[in-house]
């Protein structure tokens, strides 16, 4: 027979394990379980490029890589620059870089025009306004955009430094010639820009304007590995990169 | 006896009272013919579903595959398939993470166009005709672009 005793002792003791599996639901899931949080890729990679300017000077009105990025990625050509929509375009040399306006050692590339996209920084501007957290930096430093979520506010588009951002002032639909299945077409009222050509990337391609790029004036790799060819490229030769006073860190290089 | 009288007063007013009501109802005829034809007209919908039996249409959908697991069991697919889209996205675009893995443990590459579509090869006879009749109007295809043979599907439809 059970005594007042210890019939009290193990009541007690039942109710308060009860109570215990319920006091574990409420800690947070994942906090005992031995999984690791998702990564992009086993170690962290930090993507760059290099534009080297004589290299894409060689060929004159080449547009090559503009074109590639355009198709694959369902860029309307709206026709009108007030409300064109572009990831990688070109632009005047004192445009790009009025801090280095002065160079007098080279003055013929200062009339070339210069390549220019998203930088991808890695201090970005565009990122810390934002505010529904559409636009937000990744691990490997690829600026990304989840035009899930844009509202069309154009906060970024006034913060970032380069004109990066482009709007959808209409349906991008209504201006593609042809449609590239295999990629999005944005919607009125979102911001783009450039991916770093992300979903290619996680194929293991290299961007787009990179590989058709005939002079190799477009170079793509990981600023984290000491032998990339974009690590190289950077030891090898000058670069300059845009607006270096913003201390926006871009990780777009111009090699001069 | 006296309570008695004055309730039997009461009770005898209260008639009268509601005799009264119902004399006083002028253009009695008029106000029910109208009431009664109110009703029909308002209540119309109910007739023609009732009569033509349209209510009981319920959407046949073209699955467009053989397979007979989809990436979650039917039940779940059809009632909560807003929400694994909804987190396939977030998976993808937001974590980088691009393999669903089922609770069976097959491994499936996290597409609407590619993986979803891919099966159920026709968006106007399986997506779209239940989003009509529910009413639902998804932004998905805003951006998505309708793989080609889905869209042949739709005019051989």
């Amino acid at each position: 027979m059970l005594d007042r005793r210890k019939f009290l002792k193990l009541t007690g003791s039942s109710i308060a394990g009860l109570s215990l599996s319920s006091a574990f639901n409420i800690l947070p899931k994942g906090l005992f379980a031995n999984t690791p949080k998702q990564k992009i890729t086993s170690y962290i990679r930090k993507w760059g490029m290099t534009v080297d300017l004589d290299a894409c000077a060689k060929r004159p009105g080449c547009r090559d890589c503009i074109d590639a990025c355009n198709i694959i990625h369902n860029i309307p050509d709206l026709g009108s620059p007030k409300e064109e929509v572009k990831w990688i375009w070109k632009s005047p040399y004192p445009t790009v870089f009025p801090e280095h306006i002065h160079i007098i050692n080279r003055e013929e590339i200062k009339n070339l025009p210069v390549m220019v996209l998203c930088n991808h920084c890695d201090n970005p501007p565009c990122v810390k306004v934002c505010p529904t957290k559409a636009t937000w930096k990744r691990e490997d430093g690829i600026i990304m955009m989840d035009y899930h979520r844009c509202i069309g506010c154009r906060y970024c588009m006034a913060a970032c430094p380069y004109g990066a951002r482009s709007f959808n002032w209409f349906d991008p639909r209504l201006f593609l010639k042809t449609v590239y299945q295999d990629f999005p077409t944005r919607t009125k009222g979102v911001v783009e820009k450039c991916n770093f050509c992300e979903e290619r990337l996680v194929r293991g391609l290299l961007p787009a304007c990179v590989e058709v790029c005939k002079e190799n004036a477009l170079i793509f790799g990981d600023l984290a590995v000491i032998d990339s060819d974009v690590t190289k490229m950077l030891k090898q030769r000058h670069s300059i990169v845009r607006k270096p006073h913003l201390g926006t860190e871009p990780k777009v290089f111009y090699i001069l | 006896m006296c309570e008695i009288s004055s309730a039997e007063g009461r009770i005898k007013r209260g008639v009268e009272g509601s005799r009264g009501v119902e004399a006083r109802m002028y253009d009695k005829i008029k106000i029910i013919a109208g009431i009664i034809i109110f009703l029909i007209i308002m209540l119309t919908p109910f007739w023609y579903n009732s009569l033509t039996g349209k209510a009981a249409y319920v959407p046949q959908l073209k699955i467009g595959t053989d397979a007979r697991q989809c990436v979650e069991n039917t039940s779940y697919m059809k009632s909560n398939h807003m929400d694994l889209l909804n987190k396939w996205k977030e998976s993808v675009v937001r974590e980088g993470m691009r393999v669903h893995k089922t609770r069976d443990g097959k491994l499936y590459v996290i597409s609407l166009t590619g993986t979803c579509l891919n099966c159920h090869s026709s968006k106007a006879q399986f997506c779209d005709r239940c989003h009509d009749y529910a009413g639902a109007k998804p932004q998905c295809w805003d951006c998505h672009i309708v793989p080609n043979n889905a869209v042949s599907s739709r005019q051989e439809e």
